[in-house]
């Protein structure tokens, strides 16, 4: 059932070898379809005669195959549930596998998804239809021929199935099989050789049933396009891109658009300090944030330096002719960012002559209103600043007017001044909070579908009881006076304390976290799901759960008063806090209490209570105290962030109050023992474990990092000290003003912004030394006290829990190379989760000054060269004052168009406007309003009140009515709807 | 463990086409050579060794002070073997080893004490290597003792075993899956007595595993050892035999 064929290959490793690979060609692999009475099938049939489609071109029931270009490019007409009974050869899947492994994923999915039908046909191990390489045939024309010969075998195959009798007397039309391709040559060999074949668009327009479908049709052409002057140089071919890469002549690095200016980005290049710069629209010739690009250096006389000008796009109509207005326009603003730059310090700069791979996604983002009526043309805008206006053709406009939707680039030609794209799908409607979230998320790619079934079905069965083999295995702990301490409202309680006086005067402490390992067993789908999403993702107002809610918010949750598995870890201290003892074991617990913050702290400070939990509460307080000031004097940082909370509507969901997070002692007592479980659980793992524990590193910053943190406290007359975290420490402390309570906090927030991110590892992949956790000044560090939310923490679980026999090990679990794919997923999860926490808040916190004017006390953060950055310490909140507008004058300053000018002194980074002067960190009264005139981009308008400015202050008294109007309208509109 | 690439396809296809526990082709011919004692070719996939066989012979030098047989092995790699030329064909770490190896498993199997103060030569050369290197010499050698007419306590055959990513055993393992990153077993065996002469792994399997890719391997033994057994009686039949042992059973 085997023969043997051998087939060589030559590949390029420097030089030329001759490969000789086996290549077994067999008989046993069927051909899925429920018509075929001569193959051997092993699997259920994937082809069947149901979803019968009706289609103009092929009047009779058929089969697909398609080309590889077809599913490279119609991936999103293809995951539409139209097409059913297609064959997927593996000389496509590879092919697909090769060139994009984003669409191989989506593709993947189609393919297992049980109901469309789609069947993976092994042709290039059949002995029927693999097709050995001709002399002097290229692989692309081998593969094409490859597709072809297994579309003909196919159809062959079934005519010979269904011309038996009994068919012949059943009166149905015959089973065909089609070939959909784009491909030109191989559409016309197909047909020369008898193959019923069709492009993809033609096929998608026969279908009678599905008009719509034709808008998510990939855009290679326009149709009636005007074929206009090439806009952009052209880029250079892979093979030239590959040949000068390698003789160093072009650079490769992963491009970055900037966000505040449409003309500027940069470029990541490997042994690189510095990013390279690349300004003006044709030498970033076409490159969308993320691709990977081949740069060209300039000369180091045309250099040029990153400008701090803030340059958005104007409004652009799909007509898309470059009227020399804008081109000059264009020049105008280049010349303002170069003669910017020209005085600053020159970056490295240069042009992208080539992309080596596009990193495009779908992007989501809002139709822009046609001019013209009734056209199918249209322009997309993206939520994201970065990414390029998009070409779109859709019959739906109308509809998707005022919707957010999703619409992916397909090409960008050089005569088009924006990529053309196509239409994927719509959100809702724009301003709806369900909508808004879902745009949040799907920008951070955070996975927020439901559990499926299968991954459900993994969750214990209710009702849950504890048996006696598990009280037996794990040490009860029921008796001990434990609680929890969490914020408000808080449904999944992934930690408890407790502390006790011991016999000998001694203390003991226990941290007890939720047993999540012990319902989650590795490997399968539950487990699987919570490792792809990595942690559970936090919006205002809603929770993204990394493990389903029976988990999180029942079994797993340390509710007060209920019985609850905890992996807990015990130590022996005596009153100053030194450790004499400690273990890990499993247990039964029972919550005595579950409080917030504030009702612990209440407790500690009532000298009335006198029950165990309040001796308990001021025990471990007392300890956390000392532990704290131990870490202190270690050199670990004290930072700050602004942070808030939003009270939010129940039931509209809309936030009803902004306030900044308070902290109070208990939330310094939690998180000082939780350091501690995690910092002693660290050690033991890795020293259990050399090879492969999970462990978390802050490396240090690179000193150029602090920069702006140093240049900023020196004009204050602070000096910053940079040398080691206990130096930065201690001179932290000393930036105090008595005129000034919040310049502290000040100085500590632009400190946090100097720091790099924490990251996951695998102990056995890095040395020691770089274990270190910077910010907590502690040699080794993990996570280990939020199993619920983090999926790093589960492994930390089963780790520990296999270091002392709880758990047995398996094989993943010791997999160093497994483990480090993981934690690079969890890496990015976690970032990812941070920043669509940080837009929840942004998009909150518009909602919340919707309609509203308010003057708050501010302080300017930094100065620089045509705006103020303000904090408002209130509502923790960042915006910009712009002192210069641009010449059109948007960001709503026409005002600024008079007399009054700002100079920008680049010494000692301060803005001067006659006799008043901005320094960074001066106190400022400015009105906070909402611009909603850009309705996808909605901001916060900072305009000036104190220091009064005449001519470009707000007046206090009179309001500035016609600027207030728009926005109020717009709420009570929405009001309505709801 | 982690291997980066997948060795299996979801339609349970490796690399080359064959199903997990399917061997490569094996071609094999005893007598190949006059001069030798005996000698053997066999073929597994694009694995091709040549063995021959010398002896028993007198041992040389202090060699015949032992009462024991010598077994005597050479294991060498064409330059040509590989994609990219080798410099040695013999000498370097890894082809030593392999010959400690031979002579290791095949002390096991061949009836010593039938040879007091003799020496047996065993020359392996590998033509092309395409994986399981070691497996195939040591059964080309089987062969080519056979050939030799060298008294074995039974057959002694060697087979690979792998595991995919999905932790499917995989048997017989190719050059390409070696160096796909998945982790390797060689056993040698004797398979009617079910006993492991020797066993070598290229990285550490988790114990769960462990058995079963063990026994993966053993079944590619007797696999194999049935293949070399009708090689045996094939060859015997054009030879003749005295006991006629060929057309036994």
């Amino acid at each position: 059932m085997q023969t043997l064929r051998e087939f060589t290959r030559k590949t390029k490793r420097g030089n030329i070898l001759k490969i000789v690979r086996e290549h077994y060609l067999r008989d046993d692999i069927g051909c899925g379809s429920d018509l075929c009475q001569q193959c051997f099938q092993n699997e259920v049939y994937q082809l069947t005669s149901q979803h019968e489609i009706q289609c103009s071109l092929f009047k009779f029931p058929h089969y697909i195959v398609l080309d590889t270009n077809v599913v490279l490019d119609q991936i999103d007409v293809l995951e539409e549930d139209v097409l059913h009974n297609v064959i997927v050869l593996t000389t496509v899947l590879n092919e697909v596998k090769h060139k994009s492994s984003s669409i191989y994923k989506r593709f993947n999915e189609l393919v297992h998804d049980r109901t469309r039908n789609f069947y993976v046909f092994v042709n290039e191990h059949h002995k029927d239809t693999y097709a050995d390489r001709e002399p002097d045939e290229t692989a692309n024309d081998r593969n094409d021929r490859a597709i072809r010969v297994a579309t003909k075998w196919y159809d062959d195959h079934l005519q010979a199935s269904q011309s038996s009798k009994e068919f012949e007397h059943s009166g149905r039309a015959a089973t065909r099989v089609i070939l959909l391709t784009d491909d030109a040559g191989n559409r016309a060999k197909a047909e020369a050789e008898g193959i019923l074949v069709a492009s993809a668009s033609e096929y998608v327009k026969s279908l009678d049933d599905f008009p719509l479908l034709v808008d998510k049709l990939s855009r290679n052409t326009f149709e009636n396009e005007k074929k206009g002057l090439p806009q952009y140089p052209a880029h250079l071919s892979m093979k030239e891109l590959l040949e000068g890469l390698r003789n160093k002549k072009l650079l490769q690095g992963a491009f970055q658009a900037s966000r505040e200016n449409y003309l500027e980005g940069s470029v990541n290049v490997e042994d690189y300090e510095k990013e390279i710069l690349i300004q003006g629209r044709e030498s970033l010739n076409r490159a969308v944030d993320g691709d990977l690009v081949a740069v060209e250096l300039l000369p180091e006389n045309e250099w040029s330096a990153p400008s701090e000008i803030v340059l958005e796009e104007k409004n652009v109509y799909a007509d898309d002719v470059p009227s020399e207005e804008r081109a000059a326009d264009e020049k105008d603003m280049l010349k303002q960012v170069q003669t910017a730059a020209a005085s600053a310090e020159r970056t490295p700069t240069g042009r992208i002559v080539g992309i080596v791979r596009r990193k495009w996604r779908q992007y989501c983002g809002i139709l822009q209103p046609s001019l013209v009526e009734d056209t199918n043309r249209h322009i997309f805008v993206p939520a994201d600043r970065k990414i390029p206006r998009i070409r779109i053709e859709t019959r739906q406009a109308a509809m998707l007017q005022n919707q957010r939707i999703i619409v992916t680039i397909d090409t960008w030609p050089r005569n088009s001044r924006y990529p053309h794209g196509h239409f994927v799908r719509s959100l809702g409607p724009l301003g709806n909070m369900a909508t808004e979230n879902e745009v949040i998320l799907l920008e951070h790619d955070v996975p927020h579908c439901k559990f499926s079934e299968e991954v459900l079905s993994f969750l214990p069965k209710l009702p849950w009881i504890i048996t006696e083999e598990d009280y037996a295995k794990r040490v009860d702990l029921r008796d001990l006076y434990i609680c929890s301490v969490d914020p408000p409202g808080c449904t999944d309680i992934d930690d408890a304390l407790h502390c006790r006086e011991l016999p000998n005067g001694n203390l003991e402490v226990g941290v007890h976290i939720a047993d999540v390992s012990h319902f989650i067993r590795p490997g399968n789908a539950l487990d699987k799901e919570a490792s792809a999403r990595g942690t559970t993702v936090y919006l205002v107002g809603k929770r993204i759960d990394m493990v389903p809610e029976l988990l999180s918010s029942n079994l797993c949750s340390l509710v007060g008063g209920v019985e609850r598995f905890a992996f807990s870890c015990v130590w022996e201290v005596d009153q100053e806090a030194n450790i004499l003892a400690k273990r890990f074991h499993k247990s039964v617990i029972k919550s005595k209490k579950a409080m917030t913050y504030e009702e612990a702290q209440v407790i500690i400070d009532d000298p009335m209570q006198q029950n165990e939990i309040a001796k308990s509460l001021r025990h471990l307080n007392r300890l956390a105290k000392i532990l704290k000031k131990r870490r202190m004097d270690n050199g670990a940082l004290v930072l700050a962030s602004p942070e808030i909370r939003f009270q939010v509507d129940s039931e509209t969901h809309e936030p009803l109050e902004v306030e900044a997070k308070q902290m109070r002692e208990t939330n310094s007592m939690v998180e000082e023992f939780m350091l501690l479980a995690n910092i002693t659980v660290a050690d033991h793992i890795a020293s259990e474990f050399s090879e492969c524990a999970v462990l978390r590193r802050h490396p240090r910053p690179p000193p150029t990092k602090f920069d702006p943190l140093v240049k900023a406290a020196r004009y204050q007359g602070y000096q910053v000290d940079i040398e080691s975290g206990l130096e930065l420490s201690h001179s932290l402390d000393k930036c105090v003003k008595e005129d000034n309570p919040y310049f502290n906090t000040m100085i500590r927030i632009l400190t946090t912004r100097c720091m790099m991110q924490a990251v996951y590892f695998i102990s056995g992949s890095l040395q020691k030394e770089e274990f270190f956790h910077y910010g907590l000044a502690a040699p080794i560090y993990t996570h280990f006290t939020s199993p619920i939310r983090r999926y790093s923490d589960i492994m930390v679980h089963r780790l520990l829990a296999a270091s002392i026999g709880a758990d047995s090990t398996y094989a993943e679990l010791l997999d160093r190379k497994a483990n480090e794919e993981i934690c690079h997923n969890l890496n990015y999860r976690h970032k990812m989760a941070q920043y669509a926490g940080r837009a929840s808040v942004a998009l909150n916190t518009h909602l919340f000054f919707r309609g509203k004017e308010e003057d708050e006390e501010g302080y300017v953060l930094f100065v620089r060269k045509n705006a103020l950055q303000v904090l408002i310490p209130k509502y923790g909140l960042e915006g910009t004052l712009y002192l210069k507008s641009d010449k059109d004058g948007k960001s709503g300053l026409e005002r600024t168009k008079s007399e009054v000018v700002f100079t920008f002194n680049e010494e000692d980074y301060t803005q001067r406007c006659g006799n008043v002067v901005f320094h960074s960190f001066d106190p400022v009264t400015v009105r906070l309003s909402l611009d909603s005139s850009n309705v996808q981009h909605e901001k916060l308008v900072f305009r000036l009140v104190k220091p009064y400015i005449k001519g470009f202050s707000v007046e206090l008294n009179t309001e500035d009515a016609a600027d207030a109007a728009p926005p109020s309208k717009k709420t009570k509109k929405d009001k309505k709807k709801k | 463990m982690g291997s980066h690439f997948e060795l299996l396809s979801e339609q349970g296809l490796r690399l080359d086409g064959r199903r997990p526990h399917e061997l490569r082709h094996i071609k094999c011919k005893l007598g190949v050579f006059e001069k030798p004692d005996g000698s053997a070719y066999m073929e597994q996939g694009n694995t091709k060794v040549l063995a021959a066989v010398y002896g028993p012979h007198q041992a040389k030098g202090k060699k015949t002070e032992s009462n024991d047989v010598v077994i005597n092995c050479q294991y060498s790699q064409a330059t040509f073997s590989t994609a990219e030329r080798k410099n040695r064909p013999r000498g370097d770490r890894k082809s030593l080893e392999f010959k400690m190896y031979l002579q290791q498993s095949l002390s096991a199997a061949i009836k010593s004490e039938l040879y007091p103060r003799s020496q047996i030569d065993i020359y392996v050369e590998v033509l092309q290597a395409d994986g399981a290197n070691y497996a195939v010499a040591l059964n080309a050698a089987t062969l080519a003792l056979i050939d030799a007419g060298i008294c074995l306590n039974e057959f002694i055959v060697a087979c690979t075993a792998s595991l995919s990513k999905a932790n499917i055993p995989l048997t017989d393992i190719s050059h390409i899956e070696e160096v796909s990153g998945g982790p390797m077993l060689t056993v040698a065996a004797l398979p009617n007595a079910e006993k492991i002469a020797f066993i070598e792994m290229s990285e550490r399997f988790h114990i769960d595993h462990l058995e079963t890719v063990i026994e993966t391997a053993m079944a590619g033994c007797r696999e194999i050892r049935d293949i070399l057994e009708a090689a045996v009686k094939e060859h015997l039949l054009h030879m003749g035999s005295a006991a006629d042992w060929a057309r036994v059973g």
